[in-house]
């Protein structure tokens, strides 16, 4: 039993709590920014196989066109970000760093930029739950929280389980990240639709906003839109890092623990954010497809902090250059500062699961020397589903990756990066974990 | 208590005998014949363990040798000389297995290719290439973070002043670790006779690629053009050598002379080490320190 439920306090064991940095950004109105010269849409978007590129250089594009199709069941299509013509279909960096096929746009300034309309549109009331998936896989959307995870593929349950309430993750734990407070406060009638066709597509009776208690604006701002009927309710929980891994929201709120190495599903539940059911709504009525998302550029890194509506396939450097950064001093993560990556080049584009640009100012970040590991267990205190990063680290600096998966759970770490934050020897505990998580998975599939 | 003494030693006595013709029993119905000489080969080799022959270590090794499926010379490990005194021993003849090594696809040291990003994390190449692919410009290139050398059993691979590894080829067994190690996969085995060489990885297009690293491969077709027909192909914006068309033609050094980067090499063994040397109007840098970051 956790203390904190005692004073009616929703939460989980364990985690942390970071500086939360976001009073630079949460009250910024969502801003639109212009188009960028050439946009870079790599076809390999989201976690499964990429897209199939469909169109061919020369050719002319409409902003909201099918430019990729989906290559099966675990796959997304993509839309063209903006009106142009297609310059070519080549090899182009990527923020993951290797180089990736994309198709590159250049874009028509003389246009208009208008969204490419079919004429046509989705009446989700009357769709069956298989054409209701079928239609969400059509609008390339995958999850926006950051892991983009096609959405289709977790809206279609198997038969044998059934899905009792749909999980809407509005915590946005991260620190400096305000994307998802943002889409609370300016779609909520996006968000509520979303939040009934999610219902309707993996057939749940009710659903529940999770939002932390930093950000209680938004409750009284949705309460007014919520159903009379009650099946939709929105609640806070303890602002708390990783409140917004789904296992320890579904904990914090449901007091339903998701099996290790297990879906949501089993327990009947669906997860999703809110920034991926706002777009939902938003989408698939009008048939439409994914063109753009809201990024929150942040930090003291740059002069113009903000939420802004860019196209998917924005370079990073113009993204920059708009929101003034100080140059060669900065230090830049894409997404937030705890999951978030390093990026090695300006000239990538943003994606689907790009939420965040984080520049730091090199001269005030500093990075101090690793020191060997004192048992002190900080770290075990941190962890928030109980794992032993100390020992992980131990046998991950000796390459047992192996044995970190058989013996200590490699394979539930989800990566929040806590045991790193609350080291006081600097060891790069997730770091490692990062590290052996991937070589396991190469060795895996050279196993076969 | 006297009787309870001999009670329980008559037993033990009797329970020992009884297992120890159980003992016997077993180890004539299940006694499995192996060839003394296994043991004796077992003991010739090094004892490296290394798996470079194929098979998964010395005494299996030991095995294939003795039923005759390997010949003693396949153990790189071992000395000429030791790998006699096996064939002699068993009386066969030592075979002929030509010596592999490892070599790298990658020229671009940091005085010739650029790093676009300082890496700052942990000090392995693997562990560099999950953040963002390392801070190369080049995103095939070598990180020059050392695994290949930390993982060489033999102390073959050194760092060099550029960051490159080097393949000390009297001590390398082929034994396959830094090919498996290398997280952008540029070591491979290759048998010392072939010459002919293409030290680059960059799929990027000519000018992207020269942008990144004065030594990459640009795909300008000279060497196709120059070498026996057949033999070299652009694929990818990058010469690749077919090996198995090698043993066909006399090659010599003409297909390298033109390359204008010299990332096409000829491969020379120098004081144990690979030599590459470069043709007649390929690039050679003179310049000594790094290039800048950015």
């Amino acid at each position: 039993m956790n203390l904190l439920k005692l004073f009616g306090k929703k939460s989980f064991p364990h985690g942390i709590h970071p500086d939360e940095y976001k009073a630079e950004t949460n009250a910024k109105i969502t801003r639109r920014l212009p188009f960028a010269p050439e946009i870079i849409v790599p076809l390999a978007q989201s976690i499964g196989l990429p897209a199939k590129a469909i169109v061919f250089r020369g050719q002319h594009v409409a902003r909201g066109e099918v430019i990729a199709e989906a290559d099966g069941f675990m796959s997304v299509p993509i839309h063209a970000p903006v009106t142009g013509t297609i310059k070519e279909i080549d090899i182009a960096s990527t923020a993951k760093g290797g180089k990736q096929p994309a198709i590159i746009i250049t874009t028509s300034l003389s246009s208009g930029q208008r969204v490419h309309d079919s004429g046509e549109c989705n009446d989700f009331l009357q769709m069956s739950r298989e054409e209701l998936v079928k239609a969400v896989q059509n609008t390339g959307l995958v999850g926006l929280g950051g892991a983009a995870f096609p959405t289709h593929v977790k809206m279609a349950i198997p038969d044998n389980r059934s899905i009792h309430t749909v999980l809407v993750n509005g915590c946005e734990c991260e620190p400096f990240l305000t994307t998802d407070h943002r889409v609370m406060l300016e779609k909520i009638d996006n968000l509520i639709l979303g939040i009934r066709i999610a219902m309707r597509t993996v057939d749940a009776p009710k659903a529940v906003i999770g939002i932390e208690d930093n950000k209680l604006n938004v409750l009284t701002a949705i309460k007014p839109y919520l159903p009379d009927d009650g099946t939709i309710t929105i609640e806070a929980v303890e602002t708390k890092y990783p409140q917004g891994a789904e296992k320890m929201l579904a904990y914090s709120l449901l007091g339903i623990e998701i099996p290790s190495g297990g879906l949501p599903s089993e327990v009947g539940l669906a997860v999703f954010n809110v920034a991926t059911l706002a777009e939902l709504g938003a989408l698939l009525p009008a048939k439409q497809g994914l063109i753009e998302r809201i990024i929150t550029i942040t930090g003291d890194g740059v002069k113009k902090p903000g939420n802004y509506l860019a196209p998917i396939g924005t370079p990073v450097r113009f993204l920059l250059e708009f929101a003034e950064f100080i140059g060669d001093e900065a230090e830049l993560i894409l997404g937030g500062p705890m999951m978030g990556m390093p990026t090695r080049s300006l000239d990538v584009p943003i994606t689907k699961g790009t939420g965040a640009l984080l520049v730091l100012d090199k001269r005030a970040t500093k990075r101090d020397d690793i020191l060997p590991c004192i048992k002190c267990t900080q770290c075990l205190q941190a962890c928030p589903i109980n794992l032993n990063p100390s020992e992980l680290g131990l046998l991950a600096a000796k390459r047992q990756y192996d044995v970190m998966e058989e013996q200590y759970h490699l394979n539930d770490c989800f990566e929040c990066g806590c045991c790193s934050y609350v080291c006081p020897s600097n060891i790069p505990l997730v770091q490692y974990f990062r590290i052996a998580k991937t070589l396991n998975r190469e060795r895996h599939l050279q196993d076969g | 208590m006297i009787s309870t003494i001999v009670t329980a030693a008559v037993f033990m006595i009797a329970l020992g005998a009884v297992l120890a013709i159980i003992l016997a029993i077993a180890n004539k119905k299940l006694f499995v014949y192996e060839d003394p000489r296994i043991e004796e080969v077992d003991d010739m080799l090094p004892q490296a363990q290394c798996g470079a022959c194929g098979t998964p270590g010395c005494r299996p090794f030991a095995e294939a040798v003795v039923e005759g499926v390997k010949n003693p010379s396949a153990c790189t490990v071992n000395s000429p000389e030791g790998n006699a005194e096996i064939a002699a021993y068993l009386g066969v003849g030592m075979g002929d297995h030509e010596k592999v090594v490892a070599r790298l696809a990658c020229a671009g040291g940091t005085h010739v290719a650029y790093t676009r990003a300082k890496y700052e994390g942990i000090k392995s190449c693997q562990a560099a290439s999950v953040v963002s692919g390392g801070g190369k410009g080049c995103s095939w290139g070598c990180l020059g973070l050392a695994d290949c050398a930390d993982v060489c059993d033999f102390d073959a691979i050194y760092m060099d002043e550029h960051g490159l590894p080097i393949v000390i080829e009297d001590k390398c067994t082929a034994c396959n670790d830094c090919v498996v190690v290398c997280p952008k996969d540029l070591f491979s085995l290759m048998p010392v006779s072939q010459k002919l060489y293409v030290a680059c990885k960059s799929l990027d297009e000519g000018d992207t690629a020269q942008q990144e690293c004065e030594v990459a491969c640009t795909a300008c077709e000279k060497c196709v053009v120059d070498a026996p027909k057949g033999l070299i192909e652009i694929k990818n914006n990058l010469a690749v050598i077919d090996y198995e068309k090698y043993q066909d033609f006399d090659i010599d050094r003409t297909p390298i002379e033109r390359c204008p980067t010299g990332a096409i090499v000829w491969l020379d063994s120098k004081l144990g080490s690979t030599h590459a040397s470069k043709g007649k109007e390929g690039m050679k840098p003179h310049r000594g320190a790094a290039l800048p970051i950015g």
